[in-house]
């Protein structure tokens, strides 16, 4: 783990003014994990600062301290060099702190002025909402930012990019000196993003400080001041955009030790077992085609949101695919359900293991065997001894120790649980495994352990597709790397093409 | 095996039922009579029939609010044809109940399933519609005991090894869906299911399936029990079975089947109805007035779910490694 800078207090120097809003020394953690380690973070009046970093690089965490959602473990927050704390999302509204969320949270059925106000609407005659100030106030607002919404209309009727626009207004609506826009670009349309930009300008005019979080490299250059890059929850560098390329900002992102803690494996792909063809879906994805062999691990890498899991849960039949064919050991099959999938010997081991895996009110043999009732019953009932049995050859492989295979799975600790499902996936006998983000969540013990069972496996001959946004995990296990962006795949690499800097390259399409 | 079968909270309510029937015959010796207690549980089986039924219901995560509806509607039309029809086998009318009722099951299944409609919804939709058509059928006219035949009258009365056959058949019908949740696919479905339904889906079983088949056994079962009331009782009209699907939901909670889904057994079911029956058969001979039976039978239900609640408080995860191995 390297350490370019750390610095316990903003760098000076970078605008003439003060902060308005400062971190300083900020460290969060959650049970397992340390999201945030002793990060600064300083937005000044009237300059946009971009904070740039991997899926996972603690920004989402540093929004949601900024706006009192969580609270820091040590450090302190400044508001204009005056220490504060916002103990409550109120809190920070009060301060003038507001921010746009990646994901819109508005409600669909008030209205679009009533969405706005949420929370604080003007209030008239014995403390009741004012609506007629409530629908002006909110039509000046919405013309403010160049929207040509009804501020009457309900918010459902609107499409989503409107949606957006209210949700911007409403974080306006507070008399805001900061503003946070979290990815805000991510479901606009090309000339909705060059309004926006134009919103973006009219902000700064007015002295407001901004912090924008973005993937995309060419918003970063044309609307920011400053910025600040984050890596695995601290603070690797920060400065004037003007200072910097491109190529600097990837490699501060990604900059780091590869080779850590994978298991060396001589990868020996046998047949092609699964071959997939112009794989289409309306609105997620589509032309996704590759082949994956006996024995390969086959890597898949992109953006949070680049539609690798909507494919792969596609691919599980999970989701109807508009277009595409699949081929196992080079007969089509036709997956129109998971059954069916399990059936010609794919399986998936989904991200949310804690919603999408076990049933914790069944004990492990029967979460164990749940997805091979078929393989071991006859019209419908059960052979017990052979439950039994299937259930104790792949907990025992795998290691799980519990006293009795009667035990309900809820009652087991994170780790067991985890080797319970995929003991229950392993107990099918699968040609093809998808691992959705294998050790998301996982502490680095358990990773190492998760790893090297994945290597058992190739070499056991199973093909595995690996899902994950970790790019050292990427490049460390995979024989192999498709990356996706925004629905389709951009690239596949083999070999020496397989670097931090071409695979953040193709995910961003830069 | 066993051991399985009566986990500890079933035992909890046996428990609970035997202190029960220690209070009451502490003021009515009679009570715990062995025939008396015969009757109880020959009073109490259309009770044990619908919530096995519930209880699969519940089990997926829904909800069948239209079982004494449907028991009602199928009670009227076998009555109907029994009065066209009097010497029909009793074979004939019984597969005409289980079948009506069946039919009556996949509709609210069919609902819940391809037009994912809220159960609470569907069913408190047909359970209006099923007293509607009882009403259209007979006019608003009842069906009298004069009208129905003997042998109509007297199939659940016939005793068969001491025991009237209207009991054997809640007996049969506790050891059938005991082996059914126990030992097919299909059962296992409805825990899996209603335990965690993106789970399941992922496991490869069809939850909106599974769903569909908890309604039609649960039709079924209303449907058989239909026939078996409006001949013991010797008369069918609209409002026969008036909020008994409020009794069987409340024996299925009682019996420890958890609202959420995914928990419950056959014999928590049984249990639950046995308490609520044991009550309701008590409380008028212990000499209380109505208006006290109907709050302490509430009361009751409320008691129970508690003690419930608090046997199925989470208690921790097992991380230890020495409580690894102690279980």
């Amino acid at each position: 783990m390297l350490k370019q800078t750390d610095r316990p207090v903003p760098p000076s120097g970078l605008t003439d003014g003060p902060a308005v809003l400062a971190l300083d020394g900020i460290t969060k953690t959650f049970p397992g994990v340390k999201a945030l380690s002793d990060v600064s973070l300083a937005l000044y009046p009237g300059k946009v600062t971009a904070l740039v970093g991997e899926n996972g690089a603690g920004k989402s965490t540093v929004v949601k301290i900024l706006t009192g959602i969580y609270q820091p473990d040590g450090g302190a927050i400044l508001m204009d060099g005056q220490r504060a704390a916002f103990p409550a999302p109120q809190a920070a509204a009060r301060s003038g702190v507001t921010a746009i969320h990646q994901e819109t949270v508005l409600f669909d059925e008030l209205s679009v002025a009533e969405n706005i106000f949420l929370g604080h609407a003007p209030r008239g005659a014995f403390g009741l909402i004012d609506r007629k100030a409530m629908v002006a106030q909110a039509r000046g607002i919405l013309d403010g930012i160049g929207a040509q919404i009804d501020p009457d209309h309900k918010l459902k009727d609107l499409g989503i990019a409107n949606k957006h626009l209210v949700a911007i207004a409403r974080a306006l609506s507070i008399d805001a000196r900061v503003v946070i826009m979290d990815e805000p670009t991510a479901a606009l349309s090309h000339k909705e993003i060059e309004e926006l930009y134009e919103l973006v300008e009219s902000l700064k005019a007015q002295g407001k400080a901004i912090l924008f979080i973005s993937h995309k490299f060419d918003e970063i250059f044309r609307i920011a001041d400053n910025y600040t890059v984050f890596r695995d929850g601290q603070l690797i560098g920060d400065g004037s955009i003007g200072d910097v390329t491109e190529a600097d900002l990837v490699k501060m992102m990604v900059g780091r030790d590869v080779s850590q803690i994978f298991p060396k494996r001589t990868s020996r792909p046998g047949a092609p077992v699964l071959t997939v063809t112009g794989y289409a879906h309306p609105t997620e994805f589509e032309d996704i085609g590759f082949t994956l062999r006996t024995g390969e691990i086959l890597g898949f890498y992109g953006l949070v949101g680049a539609g690798r899991s909507e494919f792969m849960q596609s691919l599980f039949g999970i989701t109807r695919p508009s277009a595409g064919s699949v081929e196992i050991d080079g007969v089509a099959v036709h997956i129109a359900s998971p059954a069916d999938a399990v059936e010609n010997g794919i399986v998936y081991v989904p991200e949310d293991r804690g919603r999408q895996g076990a049933i914790l009110d069944l004990p492990i043999f029967q979460n164990v065997t749940l997805p091979s009732l078929g393989r071991i019953s006859g019209r419908g009932f059960m052979r017990l001894a052979e439950e039994f049995k299937l259930a104790r050859e792949y907990t025992e492989r795998l290691d799980l120790r519990a006293a009795s295979l009667d035990t309900h799975v809820g009652n087991l600790s994170g780790g067991n649980q985890q080797k319970v499902v995929i003991a229950k996936w392993l107990a099918t006998q699968p040609k093809v495994i998808i691992l959705d983000e294998p050790t998301k969540g996982v502490d680095i013990g358990s990773k190492a352990a998760v790893h090297a069972f994945m290597a058992e496996l190739a070499a056991q001959g199973l093909a595995v597709v690996m899902v994950s946004s970790e790019i050292p995990e990427v490049l460390g296990m995979s024989d192999r790397v498709i990356v996706m962006r925004e629905g389709r795949i951009v690239a596949e690499l083999a070999g020496p093409e397989m670097t931090p800097e071409t695979l953040v390259r193709h995910a961003a399409g830069i | 095996m066993l051991k399985r079968l009566i986990s500890s909270r079933e035992a909890l309510l046996v428990g609970a039922i035997a202190v029960l029937l220690v209070l009451i015959s502490s003021r009515f010796p009679g009570f715990v009579a062995p025939s008396n207690l015969a009757n109880v549980f020959n009073d109490t089986s259309p009770l044990i029939l619908l919530a096995i039924g519930q209880m699969i219901v519940i089990l997926t995560k829904c909800i069948d609010l239209s079982v004494a509806a449907n028991l009602a509607l199928t009670g009227m039309v076998v009555s109907m044809v029994n009065v066209v029809a009097p010497d029909l086998p009793i074979v004939v009318i019984l597969v005409i109940a289980t079948g009506l009722g069946t039919l009556l099951g996949m509709f609210n299944g069919i609902l819940v399933w391809k037009l994912a409609i809220p159960p609470i919804v569907v069913t408190l939709g047909t359970m209006t519609i099923f007293r509607g058509f009882i009403f259209l059928l007979s006019d608003g006219k009842w069906v009298n005991s004069h009208e129905m035949s003997e042998g109509f009258k007297a199939f659940p009365r016939a005793e068969v090894l001491g025991l009237p056959v209207l009991s054997w058949i809640a007996i049969i019908a506790v050891i059938l869906f005991s082996v059914v949740m126990a030992r097919t696919t299909l059962g296992r479905a409805f825990y899996a299911a209603g335990g965690n339904p993106h789970a399941a889906t992922y496991a490869g079983i069809n939850v909106g399936r599974t769903q569909f088949w908890a309604f039609t056994i649960s039709g079924a079962l209303a449907g058989l029990t239909g026939y078996l009331w409006v001949s013991r009782f010797a008369v069918a009209y609209v409002d026969i079975a008036g909020g008994f699907e409020l009794d069987v939901v409340a024996a299925c909670v009682i019996g420890g089947v958890s609202i959420m889904g995914g928990i419950g057994t056959v014999v928590g079911a049984l249990l639950g109805a046995l308490f609520l029956g044991i009550i309701k058969n008590a409380l008028p001979v212990v000499d209380i007035s109505p208006f006290w039976q109907l709050a302490i039978s509430g009361a009751a239900i409320i008691i129970a779910v508690a003690l419930n609640a608090q046997a199925n408080r989470k208690k921790g995860r097992i991380i230890l490694k020495r409580a690894e191995h102690a279980t």
